[in-house]
């Protein structure tokens, strides 16, 4: 057996173990993705539609810093809210830094765009008819914007999808601004980016695989969603 | 009529997930938290994992170890962003306590540099006197050299070497990783290159993870000593400076030096105490 079969081999015995470090990475990379989808997507989707049916000045600029914000370089977040949050920063005062709440901050950051432009695209592109059809039977601005929301669902939920895939597989804020703390701040990607580091290629690999399998769990949450 | 069932769907599912939040995040309890940066090494070589559990449970805290270069630790701790800082960088350290971030410096332990490679060692550095001249053969040949490249207390130990010997190391055979110990190891070990390692590392390497031996040790400027110092509570009031020195006190005592001199990897001790005066 390679090499790759046997880190692979010692990953499915390590998973099986139930090992407890694993479990709290584990633990720590749902509840901080968590977290940072539902904050994003209380500010994404409602910014999503607005941009989507809104007619303001400044839309298409929107779009484009949205587009742009896609981009955004996970480290770059890291960076910038290790010194917003640091001692020395402003919000200094909380001591922040080093813990999964600023985690959650940083990952609420990143997933912001990812579900805001989702939000628009799915919107944008429903059928325009179903607000001026809603509102002409009668229903006031605020019924017909959630009948639009409800028909495309679908489309939102992936953006909120997208948001949490984006934020449970960065490894830059997780590392900057959680500072990778046994038991406190590791996640299954700065787990596996230490475990390379000490050569623990099996230990690695086994959080690879879970995290491949919570993916899978949200996508299948996803479809039961979508059904019907 | 379906507006509302479909509604109800999209509610429950949503309640679904905020139930699935709150069972996540029950919180850990109240016990109160000590920050400490220190260097890969103490957490690579899995001191940190047999020396923190004791002191945990004696004052009911939690040491939170944020574990990177040197230079980074000791930056950190600048910020004031931890209680206390391990690191191993003689000159680094004493700059951080005359400049007023930090206070109470105490020796904790040591081990030494070793210079490492393939077992062909074709630079010949095996023959060297001193590690001046180890690095000056290597140079020479130009034979493939990893370098730290993060301003750990290693990669300063390695600069303060090619100093020593007049080099400005550069060109195709030297690399600038900027990674931590493990993992230069395991470039230099792909790559048959030579690269400066703690012997605590290179230990919990020797076992399956590199062929690389070591090619030069023993003199006495590859000592490396660690120190242990508390952050300044008069420039950072904020700081936990009591449970500081009562991990200081702890690490430096008995108790802490007992299970220091006992650790070993693979059978190997992998930090030494500095004899009592």
């Amino acid at each position: 057996m390679g090499f790759l079969g046997e880190s692979l081999a010692a990953a499915i015995s390590l998973i099986l173990s139930l090992d407890g470090e694993v479990f709290n990475a584990v633990a720590t990379s749902i509840k901080v993705a968590l977290w940072a989808t539902l904050l994003a997507s209380i500010a994404g989707v409602p910014a999503g539609i607005a941009i989507a049916v809104g007619t303001f000045r400044g839309r298409r600029l929107a779009i484009m810093l949205l587009n742009t914000l896609m981009a955004l370089p996970t480290v770059v977040v890291g960076l910038i809210f290790y010194g917003i949050l640091s001692h020395q920063g402003p919000l200094g005062r909380f001591g922040l830094l080093f813990t999964p709440t600023a985690m959650i901050i940083g990952g609420t950051v990143l997933a912001i765009p990812i579900v805001a432009n989702y939000t628009l695209s799915a919107v944008a592109g429903a059928d325009p008819r179903i607000l001026t059809t809603a509102m002409t039977l009668g229903a006031g601005p605020l019924q017909g914007l959630s009948r639009l929301i409800l028909e495309e669902r679908f489309g939102i939920i992936a953006a909120i999808v997208a948001g949490f895939g984006r934020v449970i597989a960065e490894v830059g804020v997780a590392m900057m601004l959680g500072g990778n703390i046994q038991g406190y701040t590791r996640t299954m990607t700065t787990a596996i980016a230490l475990e390379t580091e000490k050569g623990e290629f099996a230990l690695g690999l086994a959080l690879g695989m879970i995290l491949m399998a919570v993916a899978l769990v949200v996508n299948l949450f996803l479809g039961i969603l979508q059904q019907k | 009529m379906t507006f509302g069932r479909e509604n109800n769907r999209f509610i429950r599912a949503f309640f679904l997930v905020i139930t699935l939040l709150l069972a996540l995040s029950t919180a850990a309890g109240a016990e109160e938290r000590l920050r400490m940066s220190t260097t890969s090494s103490t957490q690579d070589s899995g001191l940190l994992k047999v020396l923190l559990p004791p002191f945990e449970k004696k004052y009911h805290c939690k040491v939170d170890v944020i574990a990177v270069g040197t230079g980074q630790a000791l930056k950190i701790a600048e910020q004031g962003d931890v209680d206390v800082v391990l690191a191993h960088a003689r000159k680094l350290e004493d700059k951080f306590v005359a400049a007023g971030y930090g206070v109470n410096r105490r020796d904790v332990m040591y081990n030494d540099f070793v210079i490492i490679g393939p077992a062909s060692d074709p630079a010949g550095i095996s023959h060297a006197k001193t590690a001046v001249e180890a690095l000056r053969m290597i140079a020479r040949k130009q034979a493939s050299f990893v370098s730290r490249g993060d301003e750990s207390g290693t990669h300063q130990k390695e600069k303060e070497i090619w100093q020593a010997a007049g080099i400005k190391p550069a060109g195709k055979w030297y690399d600038s990783a900027g990674q931590g110990m493990g993992a230069v190891i395991i470039m230099a070990t792909e790559k048959g290159a030579y690269t400066l390692a703690d012997r605590g590392t290179y230990n919990a390497f020797r076992h399956g993870k590199t062929d690389l031996k070591i090619l030069f040790q023993g003199e006495k400027g590859l000592f490396n000593p660690y120190g242990v110092i508390a952050v300044n509570p008069k420039k950072y009031p904020h700081v936990k400076y009591e449970l500081a020195m009562k991990f200081i006190d702890y690490i430096t005592g008995p108790e802490g030096q007992g299970i220091i001199a006992g650790y070993r990897a693979y059978g190997d001790p992998v930090f030494f105490l500095f004899k009592k005066k």
